[in-house]
C-alpha cells in the first residue's frame, strides 16, 4: 500500500515536472494542437470556396483541425444550441441576437459582410431591371406573377427575403413563389433553370456565374444598392457555462484568428475570378461596441 | 477487404483524367472514397453479425408474435432513411443518451445510422432464405449428430445465395443512401480537400447544390461502378465454393 503511494506520488511529481517544461518552452498552442474545432456555418461561406481557405490558414497557424458543417443559419444556430459545435458563423443578426439572449452565444464579432442581389432572368418580365429599391422590385414581382425561387429553409439569405417582403408589405404566395427548402447554390441553378428571380448573396452567385444565365437584377450596396441588401456575417462561440463539452478555447482561438490581421487578410484576399467576395469588417480605430452584445441591449434590462 | 480497396483504387485512377480541373481532386475523391467505403463496408458487416443471427432464431422457432415480428422486420427495410438520420443525430447529439460519447458529425455516428439501416434488409432476406431451406436438410444434419451449431452452418451454407443477396441488398441500400448520413456526418471535408465525414452520395449532393455537374456526374459514375464492382467479387465468391 505505501509502495504504491509512493509510485503515485512519483508519477504525479514526473507529471508536473513535465507540465512545468512545457509552460516553460512558452509554446501556448502545444496544448491544442491536433485538436478538431467543430464550426456550423452557413451554405454561402462554404460554397464560395472562402471557408477552405480561411480554415488551411487557421490550421496551419493553430494546428487545428476544423470541422465545418454547411447548413442554413437557422440549423446552424440549432446546432449550436444542442452544444454540438463550438462556433457558429451566421449572417443573420436578428437569430443571431436571439441565440445569446437565450444564453447559448457568447462573445460574438462581426467577421465580414458583402451583400445580396436580386438574380433574375435576361428578358426581365417583371421589368425590374435598375430599380432604386428593392422592395419595389419585389413589388413587381408579385404585381407580374414572375416565378420567384426562394431559399425556404430559415437561413440568412431567406431570413432577409422574408424581411423584404414585409418591408415591401407582400405576403408572398401562389403559383409564382416556390419555396424550395435548399441551399443558395441549388436556388440559383433552379432560378437559372426556371428561370426565375432569386435573392442571393454576391458571394455564392459571383462564384457559380460563369455556370448561370440568370443576371443581377437589382445591385446591392456594395454596388450602390439599397442598404436594406446589406449582408454581414457574424461569429459567436457557444457558451461553455450552458455546455461544458464545447471546446470554448479552440472557438476563441478561431474567432480570435478571424477577426485579426491575419484572418482578416485572407477575407480581403479571397477572389473568384478576379472578382473579391467578403469584405473585412473588423480592424477598426473605432471599436463597434454593439457586435459584442444583441442589438440594443443596454446594461439595464439584465 | 485488400481486394475492395485496390478494385477502387483502380476505378479512381481510370476516372482520373476526367476530374483534372481541380487541383486536389484526385485526392478529393479518393478520400471520399475511402469513407464511403470504410462507412458502409463497416455497418454492413456488424449489421451481418446481429442480422444473421437474428434470422436464424427466428426462422428456426415457433413462437407467438412470430407474424408480427417478421412484419416489423419488412417494414424496417422500408424505412425512410432521413428519418433514422433524425433519430440517430437526436441519440447521439450532446443532449441524447449517447451525447456523452461525443458522437455527432463522425464516421462512428454514419455507420451507427447505416447500421440501423442495414440491418432489417440483411435480416429480412436472410429470413427468407433460411426458411426457404427444405426441413429434410436439417433433419439429416441432426441424424448425422451434428450440433445446433452444425446444423446452423449447414443451414446457411444451403442458403448462403440468399444470405449473399441480402448482405449485398444491405450495402446497397448502405452505400447509395445519402439522408442519414447527410444528417448526422455534416458532409465534412477538411480545408486541403480530405474527406471526413463525406461519402460519395453527401459529395454529389454538395456539387449539385455548388452548380458542378461534371464533377457530380464522375462521382456517381464511380458511386455506380463500385457497387457492380462490390456485386462482381461477392458473386465471385459465392460461385468459387459451388
Amino acid at each position: 500500500m505505501q509502495r504504491r503511494d509512493l509510485l503515485a506520488a512519483a508519477a504525479g511529481g514526473v507529471a508536473a515536472i513535465a507540465g512545468c517544461s512545457d509552460d516553460d518552452g512558452g509554446n501556448a498552442d502545444a496544448s491544442i494542437r491536433g485538436e478538431t474545432l467543430t464550426l456550423t456555418t452557413t451554405t454561402s461561406t462554404y460554397d464560395t470556396g472562402l471557408l477552405d481557405e480561411v480554415n488551411a490558414a487557421f490550421e496551419d497557424r493553430y494546428g487545428v483541425a476544423v470541422d465545418a458543417v454547411a447548413q442554413g443559419t437557422g440549423a446552424a444556430l440549432e446546432t449550436g444550441r444542442a452544444g454540438d459545435a463550438d462556433v457558429v458563423m451566421v449572417h443573420a443578426r436578428s437569430l443571431e441576437d436571439e441565440f445569446m439572449r437565450d444564453g447559448y452565444g457568447v462573445n460574438r464579432r462581426d467577421v465580414m459582410f458583402n451583400d445580396f442581389v436580386v438574380v433574375g432572368p435576361e428578358d426581365d418580365p417583371a421589368g425590374i431591371d435598375g430599380t432604386e429599391e428593392v422592395t419595389d422590385a419585389f413589388r413587381a414581382i408579385a404585381e407580374t406573377g414572375s416565378v420567384f425561387v426562394s431559399r425556404g429553409d430559415s437561413s440568412g439569405t431567406h431570413a432577409k427575403e422574408r424581411a423584404i417582403w414585409d418591408a415591401a408589405g407582400i405576403e408572398p404566395g401562389g403559383e409564382w413563389y416556390r419555396e424550395t427548402g435548399s441551399g443558395m447554390g441549388e436556388v440559383l441553378n433552379q432560378a437559372n433553370q426556371t428561370p426565375g428571380y432569386t435573392l442571393a448573396d454576391r458571394g455564392t452567385y459571383l462564384s457559380q456565374r460563369s455556370e448561370l444565365d440568370v443576371s443581377i437584377r437589382v445591385e446591392g450596396p456594395i454596388e450602390g444598392g439599397p442598404a436594406l441588401l446589406a449582408n454581414p456575417y457574424g461569429i459567436v462561440a457557444v457558451n461553455p457555462g450552458v455546455h461544458e463539452t464545447v471546446n470554448y478555447d479552440l472557438a476563441m482561438s478561431y474567432i480570435g484568428f478571424l477577426t485579426s490581421q491575419r484572418g482578416q487578410t485572407v477575407i480581403e484576399e479571397y477572389t473568384v475570378e478576379g472578382e473579391q467576395l467578403f469584405f473585412p469588417e473588423t480592424d477598426s480605430e473605432d471599436p463597434n461596441f454593439e457586435q459584442y452584445v444583441p442589438e440594443g441591449w443596454t446594461p439595464d434590462e439584465r | 477487404m485488400i481486394e475492395t480497396l485496390s478494385a477502387v483504387d483502380l476505378v479512381a485512377r481510370g476516372f482520373a483524367p476526367l476530374v483534372v480541373d481541380f487541383p486536389f481532386e484526385r485526392h478529393y475523391v479518393e478520400s471520399i472514397v475511402l469513407v464511403s467505403l470504410y462507412v458502409s463496408l463497416t455497418a454492413v458487416a456488424i449489421s451481418t453479425l446481429v442480422g444473421l443471427p437474428v434470422a436464424m432464431l427466428i426462422g428456426f422457432s415457433e413462437f407467438r408474435g412470430k407474424g408480427v415480428v417478421v412484419a416489423l422486420i419488412n417494414t424496417g427495410m422500408g424505412f425512410p432513411s432521413v428519418v433514422v438520420g433524425l433519430l440517430v443525430l437526436f441519440a447521439v447529439s450532446n443532449q441524447g443518451p449517447l451525447g456523452a460519447f461525443d458522437l455527432v458529425f463522425t464516421t462512428e455516428a454514419m455507420i451507427l445510422s447505416q447500421f440501423v439501416l442495414a440491418t432489417p434488409v440483411i435480416t429480412g432476406v436472410s429470413l427468407a432464405a433460411v426458411t426457404g431451406i427444405d426441413d429434410g436438410v436439417r433433419d439429416a444434419a441432426r441424424a448425422l449428430g451434428g450440433t445446433r451449431i452444425d446444423v446452423a452452418l449447414v443451414t446457411i451454407k444451403e442458403a448462403r445465395y440468399g444470405v449473399m443477396t441480402g448482405v449485398l441488398a444491405g450495402l446497397g441500400r448502405a452505400v447509395s443512401e445519402v439522408g442519414s448520413v447527410l444528417i448526422v456526418g455534416g458532409n465534412i471535408a477538411s480545408a486541403d480537400g480530405t474527406s471526413v465525414t463525406r461519402t460519395l452520395t453527401t459529395a454529389i449532393q454538395l456539387e449539385a447544390r455548388q452548380g458542378r455537374f461534371e464533377t457530380a456526374l464522375v462521382l456517381g459514375a464511380i458511386l455506380v461502378a463500385l457497387v457492380l464492382v462490390i456485386n462482381g467479387i461477392v458473386l465471385r465468391f459465392g460461385g468459387g465454393r459451388t
